[in-house]
């Protein structure tokens, strides 16, 4: 399999403009994404990593696209702040590239946002070898055409992305998790709508099928425990508490319950797609985000049944010929691809 | 057939206006130091109307501005000379809101405050709260990417777009986004909003809605100085408290604020009006760490709203301070410069020393929280040469905001009033790659022609770039 290795800035422009079809590639962690198609050249963008700028008191920092989510991570919590999108597949060795690339967010995504809500700006090298910047690296901005916002969930259509910048939040001083079981999926499901509507400011509002939901609360260590009665009495139950549960969501935003599947999907739900989603033959899975954002195991006849239903879907890992359904919309998607990559190196030509 | 009669066929005599006195108000915007007169207004009350009269645009190659209610303060609705001006205000649907979705779909004619008043029965509301609010509709919200006061923790208008059906400059319908909170494929949702109508006209927007906060802390402290008053915002970021809202007034504000609607403001140098909001419980230790923060900022006076009414009245000064500055000086210009956080301070000082050296006073209201300025330069657009003036003085106060890493605009994006400064914050080749893409979607340059890209039909009058 061809392949090149890009350190730098320079570096990925010489191989924009030396390889006609590149597949850009960071850590790996999904491969379905990553894995090159005949005529393709792996383009290894690993090396291409640091942070390179960070301000705790801006909430801001800059890093190279093929920076580690792990590294991210450690320097945010070493200065007690986190990525509030709460990106997957970190100890998979996901990169912060790869994650806008497939625009993915995890369970406490539920608190303050996704990806999209907190990606600032990006320097990337368009299809031509030009270096193009969008956004910026503060947290308010409305100069120019968004660009930053373009590369979310694009599989690296429109460029390879070099620099990234991003809004991060202070992490919560405390946390405690609240697990409660229903005797049906339909009491479940009844509860989670329930509490998506209220102000309830929650950190992870997960669905574990076939009728659990996994809480978790943030905040101050006295407001916590009030906090978490008034969730049982909301519920009518006392659940379960988990007052350590950090390495419990560790779990769950890597993904842990896909393990040994052999297609994981991403699949945008909402709690009105539930029950029809709870009907297709589908493996380990849960619904983060109040019901919002399902990740699921599938083996082919899943994905297959989510194709036939037309249910939009990303495939992360396994085989599928087409990872990315539905296709992007042609009358808005194909212009911008033919300004910026007009020659088709880059997916989705 | 000619233009015009083509589009006397699509819409009736009362909602086609082409007579001098009906087009007149809508020569300008909220920027009203530019002026243009266009050929005809259409008034569409229906989607597939605004798609007809894009089309009939793209045909014949006359260039079109849509436009709300026209509070761009960047010139963004500006009209093209001899081109269609497509008003949206008749526009004004909510055509579905479902609290269970927590979604809200609607026309882009929608007044902004209007989608939070229906939301809140169901305890929801509409975040991004732009000053225009009472006035500005969803669809020129989502082509400059509004702002408001809680863009720290809420983000711009871009986060709380979720689908938007689009008619491009060549009249193609395309919907964008679903209506979850996530989608797969790239963002073109997210990429829409903000690209100041180049590339489209939004028919159907589907907005977030989000849980009303349910209990408020609401502080406003008083300093000695500007200074004083940013230190105490960086000591709040700090304490590691993340507040929903964070604004700085200055004197010539406050002395404003008071003149319009006795806010009852301490007549000081600087208000810090700081917001908490979230679970009661949380908010009251929230509360407690706010407190013993501002008292070690060493604030001169702190008053902390005990009732909805005394948190209204904190606000309604702050609300109050733009058209307030009217009451001081018969003209201004308003600016919307970013600065990182940490460098509000120097930008502040650097712009009271450019106030002194123009000779015109600066007053200062700004989102402290986001670093997002609101300088309001003043000045008598009767005197000669003055208007010149706050033009270039307002220019070296945007080439200051992105010498110190910041940003041309937070909220009221580039229009034609910034655009010759884009330049400055972005290189020959970000400038280019924004031309391919319009050029890409709008192969004639019919879409608000003349906004955002620098060299492109109207210029502005700004001082700096003439000189």
């Amino acid at each position: 399999m061809p392949e090149v290795r890009a350190n730098s800035l320079e570096e990925v422009r010489e191989a924009v403009r030396t390889y006609p079809r590149l597949r850009p590639k960071g850590g790996g962690s999904k491969p379905a994404l990553s894995t090159p198609k005949d005529g393709e050249t792996l383009l290894d963008l690993s090396g291409l990593r640091g942070i390179l700028e960070y301000a705790p008191e801006e909430f801001v920092f800059t890093a190279y696209a093929g920076t580690p989510l792990k590294e991210i991570e450690e320097t945010l919590r070493a200065h007690g702040q986190y990525l509030p999108f709460h990106p997957p597949l970190v100890e998979q060795g996901a990169t912060l590239g790869g994650t806008v690339a497939a625009g993915l967010s995890g369970p406490m995504r539920e608190r303050f946002g996704g990806l999209r809500d907190f990606i600032l700006g990006v320097r990337f090298v368009d299809g031509e070898g030009r270096v193009v910047r969008g956004g910026g690296k503060v947290v308010k901005n409305a100069a120019g055409f968004p660009f930053h916002r373009l590369m979310v969930g694009s599989l690296g259509a429109f460029g390879v992305m070099v620099e990234l910048s991003f809004k991060v939040f202070p992490y919560p001083r405390a946390t405690r998790s609240l697990k409660v079981g229903f005797a049906k999926a339909e009491e479940a499901l009844a509860a989670l709508e329930g509490l998506r509507t209220l102000p309830l400011d929650l950190l992870a509002l997960d669905l574990v099928p076939p009728a659990t939901l996994e809480i978790r609360l943030g905040g101050f260590p006295e407001s916590l425990e009030k906090r978490i009665q008034r969730l049982q009495d909301l519920l009518q139950r006392e659940g379960e508490v988990l007052r350590e549960d950090e390495a419990h969501w560790e779990g769950v935003k890597n993904l842990a319950f896909l393990k040994e599947s052999p297609i994981w999907v991403k699949v945008p739900s909402r709690p009105d797609l539930i029950p029809l989603l709870e009907g297709l033959p589908l493996g380990p899975r849960r619904y983060l985000a109040g019901g919002e954002l399902l990740y699921a195991g599938l083996d082919p006849e899943g994905l297959q049944a989510l194709r036939e239903r037309a249910i939009p879907h990303l495939v992360l890992r396994g085989k599928a010929d087409q990872p990315l359904y539905p296709p992007p919309p042609e009358a808005f998607f194909a212009p911008i691809k033919r300004a910026l990559d007009p020659k088709g190196r880059f997916p989705l030509g | 057939m000619g233009f015009l009669e083509e589009l006397r066929a699509l819409f009736p005599p009362g909602r086609l206006l082409t007579k001098e006195a009906e087009l007149a108000p809508y020569e300008s915007d909220a920027l009203t130091a530019y002026r243009k007169r266009p050929l005809a207004v259409v008034l569409p009350e229906r989607k597939e109307e605004v798609v007809e009269a894009v089309r009939l645009c793209y045909r014949h190659g006359v260039p079109f501005v849509a436009r709300g209610s026209g509070t761009s303060l960047s010139g963004g609705s500006l009209p093209v000379e001899g081109g269609l001006v497509i008003a949206l205000n008749r526009m004004n649907r909510i055509l579905r809101l479902d609290p269970k979705a927590r979604i809200a779909v609607v026309e882009p004619g929608v007044v902004n405050l209007e989608v939070s008043r229906q939301a809140a029965p169901f305890g929801l509301y509409y975040a991004p709260d732009p000053s225009s609010q009472p006035i500005s509709t969803i669809g020129g919200n989502v082509a400059f990417n509004s702002g408001g006061a809680h863009c720290l923790k809420y983000g711009m208008t871009a986060g709380h777009v979720l689908a938007l059906e689009v008619v491009t400059p060549q009249g193609e319908v395309v919907r964008l986004g679903g209506e979850g909170l996530e989608s797969v494929g790239p963002d073109l949702h997210g990429f829409f909003v903000g690209t100041e109508g180049l590339l489209g006209v939004a028919l159907e927007i589907t907005l977030r809605l989000l849980p009303k906060p349910e209990a408020y802390h609401t502080l406003l402290a008083a300093y000695e100085s500007l200074e004083a008053a940013g230190n105490a915002v960086s000591q709040v970021i700090r304490s590691g408290l993340l507040p929903g809202a964070m604004e700085i007034m200055d004197r010539l504000a406050i002395e404003a604020a008071e003149a319009a609607v006795k806010a009852g403001y301490p007549r000081v140098e600087a208000l810090l009006i700081v917001e908490l909001e979230g679970p009661k419980e949380e908010v009251e230790e929230e509360a407690k760490l706010l407190a013993q923060v501002i008292k070690e900022s060493r604030a001169l006076e702190v008053r902390i709203a005990q009732s909805e009414a005394q948190r209204q009245a904190i606000w309604k000064g702050r609300k109050a301070a733009f058209s307030a500055v009217g009451r001081l000086s018969p003209d201004y210009i308003v600016q919307d410069g970013v600065v990182p956080r940490s460098r509000l301070g120097e930008a502040l000082k650097e712009i009271g020393r450019l106030s002194q050296e123009y000779g015109l006073r600066v007053a200062n209201v700004f989102h402290a929280g986001d670093g997002n300025l609101h300088p309001l330069v003043l000045y008598d657009g009767k005197k000669p040469g003055e208007l010149e003036r706050a033009e270039e003085l307002a220019g070296e106060i945007l080439k200051l905001c992105v010498r110190l890493g910041g940003s041309l605009t937070g909220e009221h994006g580039i229009g034609v009033e910034k655009k010759e400064y884009m330049p400055k914050m972005f290189a020959p080749e970000d400038l280019l790659a924004m031309e391919r893409v319009k050029e890409a979607l709008d192969s004639k340059g019919l879409a608000n022609r003349g906004k955002v890209l620098p060299g492109h039909g109207q210029g502005p009058h700004l001082g700096e770039v003439h000189a």
